[in-house]
């Protein structure tokens, strides 16, 4: 008998996939059951979100970092306020410092309750999601009264943060934390062991330190290939430097290892948390600069000068120094970055956004090659990629 | 032993079955849900909600067309045109949010120097055309004057922190 030939099927998962997390669009090529080659198409999401800040005001353009990767917001709008700052030189109140860790980890609870979850729902288990969008819901109430949105809060701004925190709000966030490590532990309990969590888990996606690295990895990518990295520690900004946490770090760099990863870097927000909590000092939430920081409104409608700047302030906006510089932050998807160039004027003159996901979801032909399509599902879960920064 | 403790835990489906009592156990926990249509999660005061536009206790609307929210707008969905009134005030003739654009990031708000347009606690304007979502002055004007006793609540109790 002749031999024949089998060709690999084609096939498109997603971007109407619920398992494609939003637009992703994969080809897959397949052999059986088993993918050959996975190809992401990627720009189903792209808002030109660089450009258009090209034409926005410093201030104008905070809320567009919203919107990049909507499920951990204010983590970008760290990294934008942490650029600019350090283009314009001007020194963070300690107060602003504080909230902002405090709500960064928030949000990374946020975040990262979000994808453990939807990870698992992803490889079968559709419960620890109901309980995880409760606490999610709980925590956006934080948002919410913060900044008076509960995601897209656009909240830290070059020199500091929108408004002060209302008063007993530290005092509820510190109550409510408390409660978390209970839910998280209910979660481990159904998943950790669990038979069928497992088999879709372990050495499912695995990649080695050094092609973790190669591959441009960040986060909790990262770690759970056992490189301790973290920018937290490796070049704390704000005020991380003064926080105790510990940088959980996996093994083999699978899919199980990913999730535990996750779980125990909840665990460390927790503790962020209540240091940042107890250590809040009080004083002003942004920098005094008038140039930069708008003057309060008792102020502004009492004094000509504060209108003036006002005024200033809200049409043309400040003119950051000539320059060019790159600020990151370790956001709960990996090191999230902001290059900034200035060209003196009021707009910046080049945004370029580096978002963590890209990269994480550049490697989706190497984690998946020789694994079976259902895994492909688990491994495009595990990766925790949101499609608004992805295609910005 | 392990080898055997192990072993029975597999073949009695242990974690399984102690997963699902625990799945059972939240049954008996207070609900977390709410009868949405009657029943509403908490709102701070400053949630940013549908827009507004505000009147002086005397009924004169606030807007003086100084164009800071216009602005300011990051998605340029607010469009201001002003001439000065009978009486010399100067005044908006025409005062347009275009809800479909904007991202109700509360800047407006912030840039107002007289509180004129603000962002209220409403969040339930889905209308059933896109057309109803081009608000101009008189609909702004309108929800200032339903919503007024809220926001001023609103703006007092937030007023230290801004």
């Amino acid at each position: 008998m002749a031999e024949v030939e089998i060709k690999t099927t084609t096939i498109n998962f997603g971007p109407q996939h619920p398992a494609a997390h939003g637009v992703l669009r994969l080809v897959l090529e397949m052999d059986g059951e088993v993918v050959e080659r996975a190809d992401p198409h990627i720009g189903l999401l792209h808002r030109g979100t660089e450009k258009l800040i090209e034409y926005k005001t410093y201030l104008q353009a905070v809320p567009y970092f919203d919107r990049l990767d909507y499920v951990s917001p204010m983590n970008q709008e760290h990294a934008f306020a942490l650029a600019t700052e350090k283009l314009l030189g001007i020194e963070v109140p300690r107060r602003a410092q504080f909230i902002r860790v405090l709500f960064s980890e928030i949000t990374r609870l946020l975040n990262h309750l979000l994808n453990v979850t939807t990870f698992a729902m992803d490889v079968g288990a559709l419960t620890p999601a109901l309980w995880a969008f409760e606490e999610r819901e709980k925590l956006m109430e934080f948002y919410e009264a913060v900044s008076g949105a509960r995601m897209h809060s656009a909240y830290f701004r070059p020199g500091g943060v929108g408004r002060d925190m209302p008063a007993g709000l530290a005092r509820m966030i510190d109550d409510y934390v408390d409660t978390l490590p209970a839910v998280i532990a209910d979660i481990e309990h159904l998943l950790n062991n669990n038979r069928i969590f497992k088999q879709r888990c372990i050495e499912i996606g695995m990649i080695s330190q050094e092609d973790a690295i190669d591959w441009g990895f960040s986060g909790p990518m990262l770690r759970s290939a056992g490189v301790p990295w973290d920018l937290r520690k490796s070049q704390p900004y704000d005020v991380y430097a003064e926080m105790d946490f510990d940088i959980p770090v996996g093994k083999t760099g699978d899919c199980f290892e990913r999730y535990m990863v996750r779980i125990e870097e909840m665990r460390q927000s927790i503790r962020i948390i209540k240091q940042a909590i107890a250590d809040m000092p009080t004083g002003p939430v942004k920098t005094t600069d008038p140039k930069v920081s708008p003057p309060p409104r008792s102020a502004m409608k009492n004094s000509m000068e504060a209108l003036i700047h006002h005024f200033k302030l809200y049409t043309e906006g400040y003119h950051v120094p000539e320059g060019e510089v790159y600020a990151a932050v370790e956001a709960p998807k990996g090191e999230f970055g902001v290059y900034l160039v200035s060209d003196g004027g009021n707009r910046p003159y080049r945004c370029r956004i580096r978002g963590p996901g890209f990269l994480h979801l550049s490697a989706t032909d190497f984690l998946c090659k020789g694994h079976m399509l259902a895994d492909a599902a688990a491994i495009v879960g595990s990766m925790d990629i949101v499609f608004g920064e992805i295609d910005r | 032993m392990a080898l055997l403790d192990r072993t029975a835990r597999t073949l009695l489906l242990a974690e399984l079955v102690s997963g699902m009592a625990k799945t059972f156990s939240y049954m008996f926990k207070r609900r977390a849900t709410v009868n949405y249509p009657y029943e509403k999660g908490p709102l701070s005061p400053r949630f940013r909600g549908e827009h507004a536009l505000r009147r002086y206790p005397n009924g004169e609307e606030r807007c003086i067309a100084c164009k800071l929210c216009e602005a300011i707008c990051p998605a340029q969905a607010i469009t201001i045109e002003a001439e000065p009134r009978e009486d010399g005030s100067r005044r908006t003739t025409r005062y347009d949010i275009d809800m479909t654009k904007c991202i109700y990031c509360g800047l407006c708000e912030e840039a107002c120097p007289v509180d004129a347009i603000v962002e209220g606690p409403n969040f339930e304007f889905a209308t059933e055309t896109r057309a109803e979502l081009f608000y101009d002055k008189q609909k702004l004007l309108e929800n200032g004057d339903r919503w007024e006793m809220e926001i001023a609540a609103r703006l007092a109790a937030d007023a230290p922190y801004r």
